[in-house]
């Protein structure tokens, strides 16, 4: 290396070091410099803040921060494991510990801070841990197997990360705090106690006001407890401590440059130390406004700024002046953010609050006299934390007491993205504000949130701002006038109502075809998407005798287009078990019946829930378990009850003429006799009817898809009922019906809805929908007014005549029971996610398996290998 | 145990193993299979339409349930690079990064596994 080059060495490549790398390679400092950079732990920058995400699966090379070939493309001189021992600064040299000398005309310190360890009596115990870096996660990992409690000193944020690690390990966990509230420097009283309940709830002991005083050791120096300042003594075989960090500046002093008085290399606005060759940026650094900043995106800033400084030298108008300290985490589950003024501290300002103990929220807003929003903390729901934020420092449009309300109480008037002005900070990680957001969109053409974060940075680091940022992206769109696609999908320009009318027409009976022949250009040839093949799929069931595709859902390539739960004919739960669901119909069911039910539930171990159907749900079975359950039920004389396809559900029945005094017609048997006629149509989304006796309406029909009423001369027809979040009552279609006319509506309204809903439309909306609403459905089914209504009539027989029971034809056909499987290439080992733990005399999912770290339960031994 | 006989499917373990799982004739284009890896862990394996195999981790980061050999393949959207959806709550995974298309959170990535014919 010729003498004449520039040298910059940066000392500690950590989050900050790295990102200060990528701000010289951007300035094209890389190319016409040397940069040497020494970094101490074993592997280069890693992703800190993430480092929790360890214990759930993600591996130190997911957490890298180092792009693939970075360091070379950019010719920089990694020294990975080789720290800095001494800076000579007057002969402007670094000493490495390998022995390795490097000059340099510009040195950066981004040496980070390192975890404080109260100096309590045997603290060097086997067992004390502290909690920054891979190797600490490592070693606690390790130390934890087979060990019962651990305790975590500090009940700040990274004291309850790490004391949620604990717990996810299995072990029994306590936190102990000096001050009187958890996460003491974020969130204030009110908060600490709400994040207290909701973590107690989850199972650890906290103890807050206390000290830990001693660490109690057997004989072989192993931890055995905790001595508290309070006289107790917590038992425990772990200690980790998190009881805050100190900026790591011993080159710094030893090199004779300014620190501070507790701790951190002094710097100006520009990042300089009292050598204005030698820079300090990120957690290290003491910054002009005399604090020092523990967060990343304070450290981000310095790191342009120097970067900045070298470019640009006196030109540059980059500045670090001090930072926000906002933040927002997930802590344990938990939502936690503070913003602003948070702890109230300005004269003379006021707190709104709202706080539901029950539920574990809690909200402050700190308010000027004036009505200006100074700060605030949300504990539990920090979901307005986005908007929230950069409205701090202005009067927001909306009255604080709204603005705490929880989503369903506030009132319409809710604030959108919109209230912000155009300074607004949306992306404090990279400082970007709400202009740049929509200068992104109206003047360079980012149409998609993926787009904007592509070209402005906006929401690629800690995500919180995403929410804020998907509004703004729609907003700003919808401003500019963006013709909105009506195209179901990126594959398909066309709506389902088209692609049903063309494999009708066309007799299109694959999807490859229907892609490749009618998707969008840039989607031939390619896999599809989630959307459409579930769409295509039931768009091809519900006409497959009339184009003669193959009658099961699972034959061929129909079996690669269905959502999960058609693809295993049962429906998918929380933790990966599946639940299944015979189909009872009208709700009418014999005792022997009931029996089977009982007798296949008891003997699989399943869990047994009367539904809202009318019918009964086993849960809990795995996905090996399917074929043997229904093996049973089949042989019983049950069928598929569908619960898993959008399809026919129910049909729900009232007792009717034949038990009730107030019945005029026997509902129970037009109840079986629907459900019986409809089962397995496939539809755009699921429907559901149900017949009551009488005007009384117990079996709740005008809640319908189609609803049936009795009348002393015959039924009432309702339609485009639903229940769920948005209920409508079903409209009055025709009246008085015989038996033949009410079915004969019946099916020319249901094959009418599926030729022109879109996916996932259920009827209640799509009537609402389609042009001419209720009047035009009646001119077409009851009058015909397109003449097409023999045309409906027809494909519903042949979809009546064609019906045959999916899981008989399952189990009859050895080709489709091979995906019944736990593992491909170990078929007989049980999925060691599902587990199940006991509550009311039955089971339930064991949620703790699956927030842990991936349980490796059994090790397998040469299967899979031929 | 089956015997496999034709091209079998190959993963690369976290130990730099490559292990056998299964015949290419057990997969179906467009949808995946569970394999059970030697240290306990689980991936899931899909074919895809071009005929690519790809391998990624099977637990979905954000239920914890290890379910996404059971989700739908897709293309579009992502430049052309294949994904999976969650069969639980949707999220969508690149294939060959294992990031999580709806959340550029790390942690909510999967790993991925190297994948061979033999
Ligand atoms: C099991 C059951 C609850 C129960 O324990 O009673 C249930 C369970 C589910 N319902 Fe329901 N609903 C059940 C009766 C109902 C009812 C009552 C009824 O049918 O009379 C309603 C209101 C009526 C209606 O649909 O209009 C109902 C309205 C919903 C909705 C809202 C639909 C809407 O249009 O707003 C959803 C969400 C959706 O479909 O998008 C839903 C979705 C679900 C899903 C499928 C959610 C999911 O994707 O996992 C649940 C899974 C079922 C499973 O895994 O087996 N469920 N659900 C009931 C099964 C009935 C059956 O025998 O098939
Ligand atoms: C578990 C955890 C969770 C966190 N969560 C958040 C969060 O949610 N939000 C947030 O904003 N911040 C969070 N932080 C803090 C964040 O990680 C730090 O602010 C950030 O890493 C600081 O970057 P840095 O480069 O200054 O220091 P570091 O990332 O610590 O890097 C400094 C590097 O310098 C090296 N080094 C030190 N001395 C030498 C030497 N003499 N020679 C060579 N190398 C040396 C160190 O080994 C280290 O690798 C968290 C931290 C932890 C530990
Ligand atoms: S709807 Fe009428 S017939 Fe049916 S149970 Fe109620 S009161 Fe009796
Ligand atoms: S605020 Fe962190 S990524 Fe935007």
């Amino acid at each position: 290396m010729s003498a004449a080059t520039e040298t910059i060495v940066l000392i500690g490549h950590g989050m900050v070091g790295q990102r200060f790398l990528e701000e010289l390679a951007e300035r094209g400092l890389t190319g016409a410099t040397r940069v040497v950079v020494l970094c101490e732990e074993p592997r280069p920058a890693y992703d800190r803040v993430h480092l929790t995400t360890y214990f759930t699966g993600t591996s130190p090379e997911e957490l890298s921060l180092l792009p693939e070939g970075f360091a070379e493309r950019n010719g920089i001189e990694l020294h990975v494991g080789d720290p800095a021992v001494a800076v000579d600064r007057a002969a402007r040299v670094v000493t490495s510990r390998s022995g390795a000398a490097f000059r340099y005309d510009t040195l950066v310190l981004a040496t980070g801070s390192y975890p404080f360890v109260p100096p309590v009596p045997g603290r060097d115990s086997e067992g004390c841990f502290v909690y920054r870096t891979i190797e600490d996660v490592r070693a606690i990992e390790a130390y934890a197997r087979n060990r019962g409690t651990g305790v975590v000193v500090g009940g700040g944020l990274l004291g309850l990360e790490a004391a949620g690690a604990l717990n996810g390990l299995g072990l029994a966990t306590h936190v102990v705090e000096f001050n009187p509230r958890l996460m003491a420097i974020q969130v204030d009283e009110g908060g600490g106690a709400a994040l207290r309940r909701t973590v107690e709830g989850m199972g650890l002991t906290v103890h807050t006001g206390v000290g830990g005083q001693e660490i109690l050791a057997n004989d072989a120096g192993e931890v055995t407890g905790m001595a508290l300042s309070d006289g107790s003594v917590v038992e425990a075989d772990l200690v980790v401590f998190s009881a805050g960090v100190r900026p790591r500046d011993e080159l710094a002093r030893a090199a004779g440059l300014a620190v501070g008085e507790r701790g951190g290399v002094a710097v100006d606005e520009r990042c300089r130390t009292s050598d204005p060759d030698v820079y300090a940026i990120g957690e290290c650094a003491l910054a002009a406004d005399g604090m020092v900043y523990g967060l990343v995106a304070p450290g981000y800033d310095m790191a342009v700024t120097a970067a900045e400084s070298i470019a640009r030298g006196r030109d540059s108008a980059t500045t670090f002046l001090g930072a926000d300290t906002s933040t927002k985490l997930k802590l344990l589950g938990v939502d936690v953010a503070s913003f602003g003024d948070a702890h109230g501290r300005a004269e003379g300002c006021l707190d709104v609050v709202y706080a539901d103990s029950r539920s574990g929220v809690y909200k402050k807003l700190v308010i000027a006299r004036d009505g200006t929003l100074l700060g605030g903390v949300l504990v539990g729901d920090a979901d307005s934390y986005g908007l929230l934020r950069p409205l701090t420092g202005s009067v927001p449009p909306a009255a604080p007491e709204q603005l705490v309300l929880p989503a369903g109480l506030a009132p319409p008037t809710a604030l959108g993205p919109s209230a912000l002005p155009d300074d607004a900070v949306i992306c404090n990680c990279h400082h970007v504000t709400k202009g740049v957001i929509r200068a992104a969109v109206a003047d360079q053409g980012a149409a998609t949130v993926p787009e904007v974060k592509t070209c402005t940075k906006a929401g690629t680091c800690c995500g919180s701002c995403l929410k804020v940022l998907g509004e703004l992206v729609n907003d700003e769109l919808a401003a500019c006038g963006v013709a909105v696609d009506t195209g179901l999908c990126p594959c398909f320009s066309h709506t389902r109502q088209e692609l049903y009318e063309i494999v009708r027409a066309l007799r299109v009976t694959s999807y490859r075809a229907l892609l490749d022949e009618h998707g969008r250009e840039a989607a031939r040839g390619g896999d599809g998407c989630d959307v459409c093949k579930p769409a295509v799929a039931s768009i091809i069931a519900s006409l497959a005798p009339a184009i003669g595709a193959g009658r099961h859902v699972l034959d061929g390539e129909q079996a690669a287009l269905q959502d999960t739960n058609d693809h295993f004919l049962a429906n998918l739960q929380r933790n990966g078990s599946y639940s299944v669901v015979p189909r009872v119909p009208g709700g009418e069911i014999t005792p022997e019946g009931l029996i089977v039910i009982g007798e296949v539930a008891r003997d699989f171990g399943l869990y047994t829930k009367i539904t809202g159907g009318q019918r009964i749900d086993m849960f809990g079975a795995r996905v090996d378990q399917l074929p043997l359950i229904w093996a049973r039920l089949v042989e019983a004389g049950f069928e598929s009850g569908h619960a898993y396809g959008k399809a026919l559900r129910t049909v729900k029945s009232c007792v009717g003429s034949t038990w009730c005094r107030y019945g005029v017609q026997d509902s129970v048997r037009m109840a079986i006799d629907l459900e019986l006629r409809y089962r397995g149509l496939r539809s755009p989304h699921k429907l559901k009817s149900a017949v009551s006796g009488c005007a009384r309406e117990c079996a709740e029909a005008m809640g319908k898809d189609f609803g049936v009423i009795a009348t002393a001369s015959g039924w009432n027809l309702y339609v485009g009922g639903n229940g769920g979040a948005t209920p409508r009552h079903a409209d009055l279609l025709a009246q008085d019906l015989s038996d033949a006319e009410l079915v004969r509506l019946i099916d020319r309204f249901l094959m009418f809805y599926i030729r022109t809903a879109d996916r996932l439309e259920r009827t209640s909306v799509w009537l609402e929908r389609i042009e001419g609403g209720l009047a035009h459905v009646q001119d077409v089914v009851v009058h015909d007014s397109l003449g097409i209504c023999d045309d409906l009539e027809a494909l519903m027989a042949a979809h009546v005549a064609g019906y045959r029971d999916e899981w008989a034809d399952t189990l009859d056909d050895p080709e489709k029971l091979r995906r019944f499987i736990s593992f491909v290439n170990a078929p007989d080992a049980p999925d060691p996610m599902v587990r199940f733990v006991a509550e009311r005399d039955q089971i339930k999912p064991d949620l703790t398996v699956l927030i842990g770290p991936e349980l490796p339960v059994r090790t397998l031994e040469g299967s899979g290998t031929p | 145990m089956t015997v496999l006989t034709g091209t079998t499917v190959q993963i690369e373990t976290a130990e730099g193993r490559w292990l056998t799982v299964c015949g290419l004739a057990d997969l179906t284009p467009g949808r995946g299979v569970a394999v059970l890896l030697p240290d306990g862990r689980q991936a899931a394996v899909f074919l895809d339409s071009a005929g690519r195999v790809h391998a990624i981790g099977n637990r979905d980061p954000f239920t914890g349930a290890g379910v996404l050999s059971r989700g739908l393949l897709g293309s579009t959207g992502n430049g052309g690079a294949p994904f999976v959806a969650s069969p639980l709550l949707k999220q969508r995974f690149d294939l060959t990064t294992g990031a999580c298309l709806d959340d550029p959170d790390p942690a909510m990535s999967v790993p991925v596994y190297a994948t061979r014919r033999a």
